[in-house]
């Protein structure tokens, strides 16, 4: 199966700072792909040199076959893109922006009643069609946004971190509509600071500071994880904490509830007793194991630990 | 067909943010309504009753009547009539009276030589004075053999300015040219910038549009606005000063359209060049005052240094001026003034052009 989208080398600097860092994608057709990456790590500056919006400092990128720069006009046929921040018009109703959306895209008069009624139906807009969008609520304008991005039928959507400031119950419907698509024959490629998101991807790739540290499916990932991890309750987590701070062998501690997750050198064969080594007498703990790695240690691993080299380089 | 079919879009959207904009709604009939009757009245130099002190040698009754005439004109009332030249001038200097009327003792005799014999004294500090004297000067009762005009502040009073016309009847004209000039360039010095600051450009590049079709769509809507202020500001013009469309009302819309159409370019090219609708604003305010003062609606063009003439000539609002006057007041045709047409159909050709390129579908 061929490539939805294509990255070498990929770079993009603005002055001093060096905001995408030679980035390699590849994006398979037809499957949700996951940007995760905390904010400023090049997810959206990555996502607007796909549209054409920026221009690469170095390197390319290919989406559907074309040069996103060179060739944006036919990539943009083919694209649609839910912009991070809400970029319909406050001051048009539901129906009119959508109606817009149809006319700049040229569909025809009959194709443009026909797919706004669908959508309004689909995405559950009825109720306010007639309403100026920026009265909307965030759900609401969410939905909006993909129904408007969704109007040509585009082959591939790129959506820039489309559930900041969805209540969850919007989250979950949202990301069914996301599978429906695909479902359907889309590609797509969504970015997102949330795990649980970026665990429903069919693959992802982490970003941090602007390079892939880590790029596979979910699963994988926590299966590859370059570190053991071992979790431990006690009584004074921040105390338990400071002990292992430090040592040699312990590569990042996070805190999960009430509970640490402690990322342990792999090349050590019992993690879980270097911890107890570590903590015996200093600290009175309740438990500790070692458990599977989830895709927040993933997460953690690969941007503290890149952080590590990047510091020790 | 396509092509058409995205302007429009763009063009019924912009329309449509329009009509829900009520500020910007109110300010398509505000401004010129306010300007109208600011600049109608201001510039008019029907001013009335300014106080005026009379320095009669002559006590005659051909002086007499001269005094009654000028007083008939409302524009000046008779305050004080001094009886020495001492007496004239303190008056003058106390500020009791804004104007002095020297009518000299031989005046029968000067009358029948064809020299001056009558002085009109304006007060050089208030220069709006200037032009009441201009308009003294206009009027058909002074304009008897031999009655020229001096004035004691050395500035020229020209007796030909003006001659036969009324002001307001000159300025209305002129003034659908300085509000269109105003409004449109404010209107579309905000059109680009606008989307970009309020976020909807970056997915409004993303879409299909293209450069021509988003600028040409922009400017649509504001040339019927265009045209709707324009018919607003002749009925006023019409309603309140009498003045009078000698020309044809097809050439004036169409002469007024490319006008438009040479504005709005120009605003939209502000628009290409500056980042925020403040920016955009400050320029588009730094391109109206040279139109104002240098496109002959203010001052004559002629007075004007050789450099400010030039300047002028780059200036939309000048060869609108001379057309619109031509057609309005003289009932000239579009194709008698080829040149002035010509100079304002390339304006918008190259103003356009240059906005389009310089706008660009990305966003660094
Ligand atoms: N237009 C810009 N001008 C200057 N710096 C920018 C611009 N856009 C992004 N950056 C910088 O590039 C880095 C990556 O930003 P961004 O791609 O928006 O990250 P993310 O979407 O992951 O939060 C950040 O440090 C940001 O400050
Ligand atoms: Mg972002």
């Amino acid at each position: 199966m061929t490539n939805a989208i294509t990255a070498r080398g990929l770079t993009r600097r603005f002055g001093s700072v060096l905001a995408v860092d030679r980035v390699d994608l590849d994006v398979p057709a037809q499957q949700i792909y996951g940007f995760l990456g905390p904010n400023g790590s090049g997810k959206s500056t990555t996502i607007r040199m796909m549209c054409g919006l920026l221009k690469p400092s170095a390197g390319s990128v290919t989406v559907l076959g074309h040069d996103a720069l060179t060739e944006a006009e036919t990539v943009r046929m083919k694209l649609g893109y839910m912009t991070q921040k809400f970029s319909l018009w406050d001051d048009l109703s539901v129906r009119e922006n959508l109606d817009f959306m149809c006319r700049v895209f040229g569909l025809t008069a009959t194709m443009r009643r026909e797919r706004v009624a669908a959508r309004i139906k689909e995405y559950q807009l009825d109720e306010f069609c007639g309403r100026l969008a920026g009265t909307l609520s965030g759900g609401q304008r969410q939905r909006l946004a993909l129904a408007a991005a969704t109007l040509h039928e585009p082959q591939l959507l790129l959506l820039d971190e489309p559930t900041s400031a969805v209540d969850p119950q919007s989250r979950r419907d949202f990301w069914e509509k996301l599978f429906d698509l695909v479902a359907r024959g889309s590609t797509i490629l969504v970015s997102t600071h949330y795990m649980d998101e970026a665990e429903r991807c069919h693959r992802l790739a982490i970003l941090d500071h602007g390079r892939v540290v880590v790029e596979g499916a979910p699963k994988q990932l926590a299966r590859d994880i370059d570190a053991s991890v071992v979790e431990v309750e006690c009584v004074d987590l921040p105390a338990a904490r400071r002990v292992l701070t430090g040592e040699p062998a312990v590569l990042s501690i996070a805190q999960l509830g009430s509970r640490l997750h402690v990322l342990i050198e792999r090349s050590l064969a019992e993690p879980e007793r270097e911890v107890e080594r570590i903590l015996r007498g200093r600290c009175e703990t309740v438990t500790i194991e070692r458990v599977t790695a989830t895709l927040e240690d993933v997460f953690v691993a690969a941007t503290a630990l890149r952080g590590d080299e990047a510091r020790a380089a | 067909m396509k092509w058409l079919q995205r302007m429009l879009a763009v063009a019924s959207k912009e329309t449509r943010q329009l009509l829900r904009d009520r500020v910007t709604f109110g300010l398509i009939v505000g401004i010129p309504a306010m300007q109208i009757a600011l600049f109608g009245y201001a510039i008019n130099f029907d001013v009335r009753d300014l106080d005026a002190v009379v320095l009669d040698q002559a006590r005659s009754s051909l002086s007499r009547q001269l005094v009654g005439d000028l007083a008939a004109t409302q524009v000046m009332r008779i305050a004080w009539q001094a009886d020495s030249a001492d007496e004239f001038d303190q008056t003058l200097q106390r500020g009791d009276a804004n104007i002095g009327v020297v009518i000299l003792p031989d005046l029968e005799r000067r009358l029948a030589d064809g020299a001056a014999a009558l002085q009109i004294v304006v007060d050089g500090s208030q220069p709006s004075l200037e032009n009441v004297a201009q308009g003294l000067a206009a009027m058909p009762i002074l304009r008897r053999p031999g009655a020229a005009l001096q004035d004691a502040t050395s500035v020229a009073v020209r007796v030909e300015y003006n001659a036969e016309k009324r002001t307001a009847v000159q300025v209305v004209p002129a003034l659908v040219g300085t509000i269109l000039n105003i409004t449109m360039v404010i209107f579309t010095a905000g059109a680009i910038v606008r989307e970009r600051e309020r976020g909807n450009l970056e997915l409004l590049i993303t879409t299909p549009v293209s450069r021509g079709q988003l600028m040409t769509g922009k400017l649509l809507p504001y040339i019927v606005i265009g045209l709707i202020q324009t018919t607003l500001i002749l009925a006023l013009g019409h309603a309140l000063f009498s003045v009078p469309i000698v020309g044809s009302l097809a050439e004036v819309y169409a002469g007024a359209a490319l006008f438009i159409a040479a504005t709005l370019a120009l605003g939209l090219f502000i628009s290409t060049v500056t980042k925020t609708q403040f920016q955009a604003f400050q320029v588009a305010f730094m391109t109206m005052l040279p139109s104002i003062l240098m496109s002959g609606f203010v001052f004559p063009f002629d007075g004007m240094p050789r450099v400010a003439q030039w300047i002028a000539q780059l200036l939309p609002l000048t060869h609108f001026v001379e057309i619109i006057r031509g057609i309005v007041l003289r009932g000239a045709h579009l194709w008698d003034m080829p040149e002035q047409v010509a100079k304002l159909g390339l304006f918008f050709a190259v103003m356009l052009t240059a906005s389009v390129l310089r706008f660009h579908k990305r966003l660094d």
